[in-house]
């Protein structure tokens, strides 16, 4: 006990850098008014949130969060580990529905309707925002029913032709279609980790999304891959609106047009991408883009 | 001890590590080969004793088929019996005594009237003609051919006496002394009479019985266990039942026949001793454990599937029947059948419920009495005849092969069903 004590003493009495500045950053967000920075709001969004609260049981995850989303932009979200950003994406399609004590308050509005309203069915809310996930998540299925199931359960394809064309026409957007086009029934766990999340977002395309939501896609993947699902990024938001969650900072700078800031559950800052990386308006964004802390 | 490098303190300390884990190895080595001792003196010992009840020893008797003892017209209601007597008179003519003849025809089995009533109803022909009939031998006949009598035993000491030794000592040197494959063991319903005893009929009441098991309790634990699983609210509600669930899983199977014998007979009036009943207490017994396993495989399906599905616009419903419900039907399958296999060797709740009775006939539905393949067992263990050991060893054997088959298909399920990702 004593050893433990007299190791310990040195470092207790000169506390690391990282600690003081996660204090400092503490102080600041309850010091400051947490209005957000930058401009988060903007003309005919595709989805707008107002005051938007995230609670896990008692515990709070997001406060007061108020953003616009506009069309075929990709807007990334970033922020420390635990900041709420994955949270708050998975309010934009209800994905949170399925933890019991997640409880969501606010406003959040798809066009003109409320998602969050009790009316809201959230099969269509889902077809509507489709969802890729950190890590890639095929059914255990083949390549071809993997990507024909969203269409099979909506009844989008009248005729076993039409869904065909759906399956090669999603594919051919995820830019997988080359790869797997003589292998469609072949399982989907097969393929190599990013094939495997390009089927995920063809899998989320086919089901004719409006707003595709993107939590660390990149992740589980190799630098490569990342390179080749950035490049779809940028290619899918001529038809698409995204949201991306990413801890890679280059890679919101490549892919995003606004990017917003997260920081222990307060959205501190949202601007243009190439302004909130040169020019950011909150002294914690620039703490954290500069990498003092994350 | 301060100049020594760390390598060399590793190296000196590797020789004590690796003994530990040499030991540690041989300890559950050991214990296996201990366990696996046992389970062969167990399985040696069974079929040991039991291989002889698959074969039964026959006579050769000549039996002219007398039409003054036979009705032509109603040839079933005939006497065979004396038919029997007369035949076997007829072999050892020089038996003459009453008390003699008695012990003369105790040599066949009273099953030997039946053989001969079977044969002259399949083919009526046969009365007024000669015959040399092989008939089933008396248990003692068969236990004495097996070598279970001891000859050298004073005559008072055994079933079997001096003079019936001599007969049979005389039918073997004629040749008129075989062994067959016991047949009937497996068509046969019970019997006093061990020779002509047979498991058919509680094999078809464990048959009965699980098959009624088995549809009420797979679908009503699967679909249990995937409401509290996947749409119950976790709640106090919800808990209260989890905890009960686990504890019924716990109870004692006698608890559960009796529960039976108060609801299903006392109450509803279902018949007693039928299988229908034995299927009900055995249902309510297998369901804990059919929802808790089926509960584990759901458990144990990855979150990002169901994620995967609802994302994709897929209701819960659609979620649950499409992608996750097929990933855990593999580990449902497994705990179905082996609260199946569990059910098939229980014998406790049945005894409760009126299974245990003695019944010859073989069940023909779910209504008729009928006893278990474990009860049967026991039935046998507690009769005094010197035959019934053999056949109790015999119906273990085929308890086991069933429970074994039943696991099989457990494991032959389990890796056809399951699907890697």
């Amino acid at each position: 006990m004593l050893q433990i004590l007299s190791s310990n003493t040195p470092r207790s009495t000169a506390k690391s850098r990282e600690e003081r500045i996660q204090s400092k950053a503490r102080m600041l967000v309850d010091r400051e008014d947490r209005c957000t920075a930058g401009d988060p709001f903007v003309e005919n969004p595709r989805m707008s949130c107002r005051n938007v609260n995230v609670y896990y049981g008692d515990k709070q995850a997001i406060r007061d969060v108020s953003i616009d989303i506009s069309e075929n932009e990709v807007l990334a979200m970033i922020g420390p580990s635990g900041c709420g950003k994955s949270t708050f994406l998975r309010c934009l399609n209800r994905m949170n529905d399925t933890i019991n004590i997640c409880r969501v308050t606010g406003e959040l509005k798809l066009d003109d309707s409320d998602i969050y309203d009790k009316k809201m069915d959230v099969v269509p809310l889902r077809a509507r925002v489709g969802m890729v996930f950190q890590k890639p998540n095929p059914f255990p299925k083949s390549i071809y029913d993997n990507i024909a199931y969203g269409p099979t359960i909506h009844g989008l394809a009248a005729t076993k032709t039409e869904l065909t064309e759906i399956v090669e026409i999603s594919l051919i957007k995820a830019g997988l279609w080359d790869e797997v086009k003589d292998r469609l029934d072949q399982p989907g766990t097969g393929l190599s980790g990013g094939q495997q999340q390009r089927l995920c977002i063809a899998r989320a395309i086919a089901v004719g999304p409006e707003v595709i939501l993107m939590d660390e896609p990149c992740s589980a993947l190799d630098p490569i891959a990342t390179a080749t699902i950035e490049e779809l990024i940028s290619e899918l938001k001529q038809h698409y609106t995204i949201v991306i969650v990413t801890h890679n900072m280059q890679q919101a700078a490549r892919v995003s047009q606004r990017t917003a800031y997260f920081h222990l559950g307060d959205l501190l800052e949202v601007s243009q991408t190439d302004v909130l990386f040169t020019r950011p308006s909150h002294q914690l964004t620039e703490d954290y883009i500069t990498g003092r802390f994350g | 001890m301060n100049n020594q490098k760390p390598m060399d303190i590793v190296q000196a300390g590797l020789a004590k590590r690796y003994k530990k884990e040499k030991r540690f190895k041989l300890i559950g080595l050991s214990a296996i080969i201990f366990s696996l001792m046992f389970l062969v003196f167990l399985f040696s010992s069974i079929f040991l004793n039991g291989y002889k009840a698959f074969y039964q020893a026959e006579l050769r008797i000549d039996v002219f088929f007398d039409p003054a003892l036979l009705d032509i017209k109603d040839p079933a209601s005939a006497n065979f019996d004396a038919l029997v007597k007369k035949s076997l008179r007829t072999t050892f003519p020089d038996v003459k005594k009453r008390k003699e003849k008695k012990k003369l025809y105790g040599l066949v089995s009273t099953d030997g009237s039946f053989q001969l009533r079977d044969m002259v109803l399949a083919d009526p022909a046969l009365v007024g003609q000669n015959r040399s009939v092989w008939l089933l031998a008396d248990d003692d006949v068969d236990m004495l051919m097996k070598g279970y009598i001891d000859r050298n035993l004073p005559q008072s000491d055994r079933r079997i006496s001096d003079v019936q030794i001599g007969w049979i000592d005389k039918l073997i040197d004629a040749g008129r002394v075989k062994f067959r494959f016991n047949i009937g063991f497996f068509t046969n319903g019970d019997s006093r009479e061990p020779e002509s005893a047979g498991i058919l009929g509680a094999a078809m009441g464990s048959f009965y019985m699980l098959a009624i098991t088995l549809v009420l309790s797979f679908p009503i634990g699967i679909g249990a266990a995937i409401y509290l699983e996947e749409f119950a609210a976790k709640n106090r509600i919800t808990d209260i039942i989890e905890v009960n669930i686990n504890n019924l899983a716990a109870v004692p199977s006698i608890v559960f026949g009796l529960l039976g014998l108060a609801v299903f007979l006392n109450f509803f009036h279902l018949p007693r001793s039928a299988p229908l009943v034995g299927g009900l207490v055995l249902f309510l017994m297998t369901l804990p454990t059919i929802i808790i396993t089926g509960r584990v495989a759901l458990q144990s399906v990855p979150p990002s599937i169901r994620e995967a599905a609802l994302g994709v616009g897929a209701s819960k419903m659609q979620a649950v029947l499409h992608h996750v419900l097929p990933l855990a039907m593999p580990g449902m399958l497994t705990g179905a059948i082996i609260g199946m296999a569990r059910a098939l060797g229980e014998s406790a709740p049945l005894l409760m419920i009126g299974m245990v009775a003695f019944i010859v006939d073989i069940p023909a539905g779910i209504t008729d009495p009928a006893t278990a393949l474990p009860v049967q067992i026991y039935l046998w263990a507690d009769s005094p005849e010197r035959a019934f050991v053999e056949r109790t060893s015999a119906a273990i054997m085929v308890l086991l092969t069933f429970l074994v088959l039943m696991n099989g298909t457990a494991v032959y399920l389990r890796s056809k069903f399951e699907r890697r990702w």
